[in-house]
């Protein structure tokens, strides 16, 4: 099957007054694929894939996605486009109930048997059964289960998981990477992660970040032998 | 959960019946009082729609209400148009006024957009006296009995008015009722939890809330174009601070984010200075003390805390 | 008369606007610089001070003088006194919240209201001026308290200037607006800042006001217009920068005094009320900001 690519980004930059977050990156990423972007704490991760939803505005650079330039548009108008973001920090409706928190994006995507559907994107992620409880009360893995709930009950072409197994429990994790496996290939998914079992076990890709500049990018196995990441991650930090 | 959802529709259904019967069992006394909180109610219902639901804290929705009572009240005095097109006409300009202050005041958040309602509502009062020669200023104009009529029912009899006011109030009641339990209405909601993530999961923060901020002119345009027909009289008064400032008080007592909070809310507060008037002449400070106890102990309001308390399913 | 000297006077009428509303203005900024509260009270507390002086003028026997400056002493340090408790009482339990702060100021603002008009009625009253002294142009005459006034606002806001750059206090408190969770880190008592801030404010206003009432009789519902030019002026000048506040008094209180003897009051206020509003929706940081 030849490699269809989903988004790709050219020269995407993003500074902070004199902090260059991300500093020229150039990105491709194949459709139907898990891909995961690594990196040191402070490389840039979150503010790149906060660059390709639209989150932060870009300063210089381009985003094409499924052949479209989507550099300008406002974040809303890629999700429509089939971008979803899943955030590092969570970020639920804590005082709606668990149903109302996945029925909006359901609804987002034009669904016309809205309370079905949305117990189905429920049922998905095994949170079915807790439907009428307040999203906040949630133990905290059920809430990144939920975040992710909601990015999935888009429906999206790809999803952005922002460090998705930050916090979760050894017996959580594997149903997580079953999860993300099942939506394979209908979305493909970008992957920041610290977890490198969860890395390794997942990624058909990786990219790693490095002050904000693109290190290395291939398979698990090219990146495991790069000696430049060797280094970034094993050198003692100043190398 | 479909059953508790007409649970809520039946209770809504029984106030505005109660306020049917009201009309027969209460002394007549309060027959104007009840017709006033009603039109009042309307307008507040308004502003839980941007304040309550959207989490938009307005502070000139006076601008909006006093759209609907001059354009109204000048429209059937001095351009002569019949009164049925007057009212639709006071309604239009409450949500055309809201949409413009909001093309713009959405821009900001927060604060800022606190401060430029504010701004906006207070350049619309000072029109208003600036044109004092049309408008007739402070003063106010008072408006004939003849153009107080409607397909020949006379708006200015105690009876006729308390049912009208009741009409408009069980619609705008079960208008908002169907809004909040729409899917528009989850959104809503939602930009009033968290921005950010709604914006996340593809809805445009701006036109959901320039969409509540029109809905919420439209009732403050109808209330005050029905208080013009209604009560006969239109004045600057009502484009003041004090306007703006009363709707968020009914909606901070009743219970920010329900939909009959608005009108518990201005029911509480009218008797309560109606009864405190036989102790006190303070009425200041019976309001500045209500919105001090409320911001200070009961944040939520009467129905915001009985929700809290095991009545979940309250809209 | 003829236009340039019709100028002029419009011009001096501004300058003693620009004096008395940098002053509440400033105390209006300092407030929301350092506590990031939008004080709707603020009016009340300019009205409270010239409620105050009309009290505290009665009471002096004497020279008009005396009694003045007995106000002009007395009544900031009551409405001080005021605005400190309420910030006690009230503020600090929100947790200083943004939208709870404005609802529970309105709250404050109705009760400041009806207070005066309890305890001091509905009348508008006069405080004679310290010096009675006319200076006589060669087109008209002017009052010379008038002068007095923006002479006086000028050493007012100086004082607060060294205060705030001098003083060890001044620097706690820039210290706070800074940044409040490392100004707590290193030991300020944040409380106390916010207290001494939220006084000074309010005192401010009140001076403005003790100033203002030899000219314009006291009132209790005479504080409506200096809040909303108060406001203006923040806004126009940038919110919490000090800087920017005096030079926004100075160009809003020039252009009203002109545009209200040449147009009118009204209009002069309907154009500043639109622009505020402008220059928060396309230019938040004010049209002076970023030069803190």
């Amino acid at each position: 099957m030849a490699a269809v690519t989903l988004l790709s980004a050219r020269g995407l930059t993003r500074h902070f007054g004199g902090l260059r977050a991300v500093d020229g990156v150039d990105f491709d990423l194949e459709s139907g694929r898990i891909h995961a972007l690594i990196g040191p704490n402070g490389a840039g991760k979150t503010t790149f894939v906060s660059l390709l939803c639209g989150r932060i505005p870009v300063q210089s650079g381009s985003i094409t996605f499924a052949g479209q330039d989507i550099t300008r548009l406002p974040a809303h108008e890629r999700v429509a486009r089939g971008i979803a973001y899943t955030f590092q920090i969570t970020s639920i409706y804590a005082n709606l109930s668990v149903f109302d928190n996945v029925a909006l994006p359901v609804q987002r995507r034009g669904s016309r048997t809205l309370a079905a559907d949305t117990m189905a994107a429920l049922d998905r992620v095994g949170l079915a059964g807790l439907a009428g409880q307040t999203a906040g009360t949630l133990a905290y893995g059920h809430q990144r289960l939920l975040e992710i709930a909601m990015g999935l009950a888009l429906s999206p072409r790809l999803l952005i998981l922002d460090e998705p197994t930050q916090g979760l429990a050894l017996s959580e994790i594997d149903g997580f990477k079953a999860l993300v496996r099942s939506v394979i290939p209908e979305t493909t998914v970008l992957l920041i992660e610290h977890n490198m079992d969860v890395v390794m076990d997942l990624a058909e890709t990786i990219t790693v970040l490095n002050f904000g500049q693109t290190l290395a990018s291939g398979s698990p196995a090219a990146i495991r032998a790069n000696p430049a990441v060797q280094a970034a991650y094993l050198g003692g930090g100043h190398a | 959960m479909t059953r508790f959802l007409d649970r809520s529709l039946i209770l809504h259904l029984a106030v505005i019946a109660a306020l049917f019967a009201a009309q027969y069992l209460l002394p007549s006394y309060h027959h104007t009082n009840i017709a006033r909180i009603m039109v009042l109610a309307v307008f507040a219902m308004g502003y839980n729609i941007a304040f309550g639901y959207t989490g938009l804290l307005s502070l000139g929705h006076a601008l909006f209400f006093a759209a609907g009572l001059y354009a109204t009240g000048l429209g059937v005095e001095q351009w002569g148009l019949p009164t049925g097109i007057a009212l639709i006409g006071g309604l239009a300009a409450g949500g055309a006024v809201a949409v413009a202050t909001g093309l713009l005041a959405l821009r900001t958040g927060g604060v800022s957009f606190m401060i430029v309602t504010l701004m906006f509502a207070q350049a619309g009062y000072l029109t208003i006296l600036y044109f004092g020669a049309v408008t007739r200023g402070d003063e106010g104009f008072v408006i004939s009995t003849a153009a107080r009529s409607l397909g020949g029912l006379v708006l200015s009899d105690s009876t006729t008015r308390y049912f009208m006011a009741l009409a408009l109030f069980a619609v705008a009641m079960l208008a908002k009722l169907a809004l909040v339990r729409s899917p528009t209405g989850r959104v809503l909601v939602a930009l009033r939890e968290n921005e950010e993530r709604s914006r996340m999961l593809g809805f445009d923060p701006f036109r959901y809330k320039l969409l509540a901020l029109g809905i919420s002119g439209l009732y403050a345009g109808a209330a005050g174009a029905a208080y013009a027909v209604l009560f006969g009289y239109v004045g600057a008064t009502f484009a003041s601070i004090q306007y703006s400032i009363l709707p968020l008080l009914y909606v901070l007592l009743g219970g920010a984010g329900t939909v009959l909070g608005p009108f518990l809310g201005a029911l509480v507060m009218f008797y309560l200075i109606d009864i405190s008037s036989g102790y006190t002449t303070a009425h200041l400070a019976v309001v500045g003390l209500a919105l001090l106890i409320l911001v200070l102990f009961a944040p939520k309001g009467i129905l915001g805390a009985l929700r809290e308390r095991g009545l979940k399913w309250l809209p | 008369m003829e236009f340039g000297p019709f100028l002029l006077l419009a011009l001096m009428e501004g300058m003693v606007m620009s004096a008395v509303l940098a002053l509440t203005a400033v105390g209006l900024s300092l407030v929301f610089g350092v506590m990031r509260v939008v004080n709707v009270a603020h009016g009340e507390f300019f009205m409270l001070g010239a409620v105050a002086a009309w009290f505290v003028t009665q009471a002096v026997p004497g020279h008009p003088a005396l009694g003045f400056a007995a106000a002009l002493l007395l009544a900031p340090l009551f409405v001080g006194a005021v605005a400190a408790l309420a910030d006690g009482l009230i503020l600090k339990r929100l947790n200083y919240d943004p939208e709870a702060t404005i609802v529970a100021t309105i709250g404050l603002s109705y009760i400041f209201q009806q207070a005066a008009l309890s305890f001091y009625g509905p009348d508008a009253r006069p405080v004679l001026a310290p010096f009675d002294l006319r200076l006589q142009l060669p087109w008209f005459g002017y009052s010379g308290y008038k002068i007095a006034v923006v002479i006086a606002a000028a050493l007012i806001l100086i004082g607060i200037w060294l205060f705030m750059t001098r003083s060890r206090a001044g620097l706690v408190m820039r210290a706070t607006q800074a940044d409040r969770d490392t100004a707590r880190a290193f030991g300020i008592n944040v409380d106390r800042v916010f207290a001494t801030v939220f006084a000074l404010g309010a005192a401010m206003a009140a001076m403005g006001a003790v100033l203002i009432v030899p000219i314009q009789q006291a009132h209790y519902l005479m504080g409506h217009d200096p809040l909303l030019l108060s406001f203006i002026v923040v806004i126009i000048g940038g919110l919490g920068s000090l800087r920017g506040t005096l030079v926004a008094a100075l160009l809003i209180g020039l252009s009203d005094g002109v545009i209200s003897v040449f147009f009118s009051p009204t209009l002069a206020k309907i154009l500043a009320t639109l622009f505020v509003a402008l220059v928060l929706v396309f230019r938040p940081q004010g049209l002076f900001g970023g030069q803190r």
